[in-house]
């Protein structure tokens, strides 16, 4: 930081220059943020005020009527739940097979190792479609199976390249010639120098995998049919989008249109986004280091 | 090394004897017996990642066939006769063809445009501040809307936008923009599509391109300042100069996918009233294949999709390989 000291512009042009930045940045940040915030406010408002544009950046009327129909909803608590299992699972899954598959391929002394990459990186811009794919999962029997969410995804190609990326810059190739020497084995060094030294790339890739699990809405659109199975993602879509009616009555197919009926409507719909992201976030501003260095690994072309 | 050289005489046996181990093949055959002799463990590591890829990615590959054969419940994928072209030339000649590929490619190729453009812009903007604080604020703020999940964004998009009562349509009033139904209008789909595609991403995409900026050899921006450049002559001949290598390369990425308009998110925003612009090729494969079951006709059709992305995925390469010698391959 210290080189942009020296590098201080002080022309009259150049402050110019700096106010025109901040302005058009802290715009920017407004306009990203205010949404956002915008539903949080919203969900605790009463709705009159909400429809009538009398909130705006604090909340009107504190009514808690949308979050006591949401946490009375079966329905948002089964995909919950369904979500988390899928998630957990999913992404344990999805760690076995990629943090292996990356530190193999990452080995100089692999002889197989380009041909394998061709392999996995052919996948990316290249695939069967959907109807083969859904043929496919029809025939094995993965369709309206809980474990179509967790098995087909198992592998990211992406997130496979970032890992490894991650080892062939960060694990020198020395400290593998040097454990060969000590009698270690393959095994041996994964697990025990690979594993431990590689704990932020570990955490990334996990991340990503499990913010895809999360916000997974193709797979249950496609492949489920009972309802009970369906993640978080599908019932929300039934709340937020196809207005499906909800057990106090409110809600519906907007049929009361503007009237009582569809301001508690919007009030559910604000409380659903709270409930359903705010986990992501909440978590967020503590993760995001991760999740960027994971762009910045990635973006070391290996 | 030195340090393995140190360690080498207790442990020697040891050592020996996997040179035997691993020797041994060599008399028993060619290379790739030793070869496998010598690293199965990877392969072991590597086994599941390729039984999977090969499964759910290659499986379906071989399903393709069914672009070119008559589908029959009762002989499975590989059991109908052959029909060659029929199904290509039936979409083809079909009436939504033009409909589909024009709505397909305005969209893909507006979201292109708009979305390599604005994370470049937003980079070399956040590039520009030097309080540390403050840039990471700025970073922090632009990603989030990331992570948010597609329904959520539609969902939102639909209660800000909804006609007289919406956020965004109250603010719009303000500027004598009235009575206009955002999500129901064939002139807006696309606009909203796009804004709220670089409202979500343009922060996220900005990464790749800071972390060029941050590689930029400070000397050039001391040696342009003693020569007198203000700064913006600062961003067009240096930071500006330092992006091309990674523009290139997400241009080819991007070039990929030129027939691959997000299905989730157009597939939630459509509706009756928005349906002659934002019908496209996999929204629609989707409801004529899993909802109509006309298997090959959709297989074919997105046959005919992935084939056309990957064909301009190969050109760009090629070109861009000529033209500024960076290339995926």
């Amino acid at each position: 930081m210290n080189m942009f000291k020296k590098l201080r512009y002080s022309t009259p042009s150049d402050v110019v220059f700096t106010l025109l930045v901040s302005v058009v940045l802290i715009v920017i940040v407004f306009v990203t943020l205010y949404p956002i915030y915008f539903v949080m406010i919203a969900s605790v408002s009463s709705p009159q005020l909400v429809q009538s544009g009398a909130v705006s950046f604090i909340p009107r009327g504190i009514n808690w009527f949308g979050y006591e129909q949401i946490f009375a909803d079966a329905r948002i608590w089964n995909g919950y739940r369904n979500t988390i299992v899928y998630t957990v699972l999913g992404t344990c899954v999805n760690m076995v097979v990629t943090i292996p598959a990356a530190y193999a391929l990452s080995r100089r002394d692999f002889a197989a190792r380009r041909p394998l990459m061709l392999f996995f990186a052919f996948t990316m811009f290249f695939s069967g479609g959907l109807i083969p794919t859904y043929m496919l999962y029809k025939e094995v029997g993965l369709l309206n199976n809980m474990w179509v969410f967790i098995l087909p995804g198992a592998l990211n190609v992406y997130n496979l390249i970032i890992a490894r990326a991650f080892y062939e810059h960060s694990l020198p190739q020395e400290l593998h010639e040097a454990a060969t020497l000590d009698g270690a084995n393959d095994f041996q060094f994964f697990f025990k120098i690979a594993i431990p030294l590689s704990k932020a790339i570990l955490s990334v890739i996990m991340l990503y995998y499990i913010v895809a699990h999360w916000n997974d809405f193709f797979t249950g659109l496609i492949f489920i049919r009972d309802y009970d199975k369906q993640p978080l993602q599908i019932v929300l879509r039934d709340i937020l989008i196809s207005n499906s009616a909800f057990a106090g009555g409110a809600g519906g197919a907007g049929g009361t249109g503007g009237g009582y009926g569809q301001q508690f409507a919007d009030q559910i719909k604000y409380g659903v986004i709270v409930v359903s992201t705010l986990p992501v976030i909440i978590l967020y501003p503590f993760l995001q280091k991760y999740f960027e260095k994971g762009v910045m690994i990635g973006s070391v072309k290996g | 090394m030195a340090v393995a050289i140190d360690r080498r005489p207790p442990k020697a046996k040891k050592t020996s004897s996997k040179i035997t181990k691993s020797g041994q093949p060599t008399k028993a055959g060619p290379r790739l017996k030793r070869h496998f002799a010598r690293q199965w463990q990877l392969w072991v590591m590597l086994a599941p990642a390729i039984g999977f890829t090969a499964v759910f990615a290659y499986g379906p590959m071989y399903g393709i066939q069914l672009a070119f054969r008559e589908f029959d419940f009762s002989k499975g994928i590989t059991g109908g006769d052959w029909v060659g072209l029929k199904y290509f030339i039936k979409f083809f000649e079909s009436p939504q063809f033009w409909t589909l590929m024009s709505n397909t490619l305005t969209i893909s190729l507006s979201t292109l445009v708009f979305g390599f453009v604005a994370p470049i812009g937003l980079a070399i903007l956040i590039n520009q501040v030097l309080s540390r604080r403050r840039k990471r604020f700025t970073q922090t703020a632009t990603y989030l809307p990331h992570f948010i999940s597609i329904v959520v964004i539609v969902g939102m998009l639909q209660v800000f936008l909804s006609p007289s009562t919406g956020l965004i349509t109250r603010f719009l009033e303000n500027f004598g923009i009235t009575g206009i139904n955002f999500l129901g209008d064939t002139n807006t789909f696309v606009p909203v599509y796009v804004i709220s595609e670089v409202w979500q991403h343009c922060g996220w995409n900005s990464i790749i391109y800071l972390a060029a900026l941050a590689s930029v050899d400070t000397q050039l921006y001391e040696a342009a300042k003693i020569d007198g450049a203000n700064r913006f002559q600062v961003i067009r001949h240096i930071d500006f100069p330092a992006l091309v290598p990674t523009m290139v390369i997400l241009l080819i990425l991007n070039m990929g996918g030129v027939l691959n308009a997000g299905f989730e998110k157009i597939f939630l925003m459509q509706n009756t009233l928005n349906l002659p612009v934002s019908e496209v090729i996999s929204t629609y494969v989707y409801k004529i294949g899993i909802l109509g079951s006309q298997f090959s006709y959709s297989t074919a059709i997105g046959l005919f999709n992935t084939a056309i992305n990957f064909t301009f995925l190969v050109i760009t390469n090629q070109i861009a390989k000529r033209v500024s010698n960076t290339s995926l391959w």
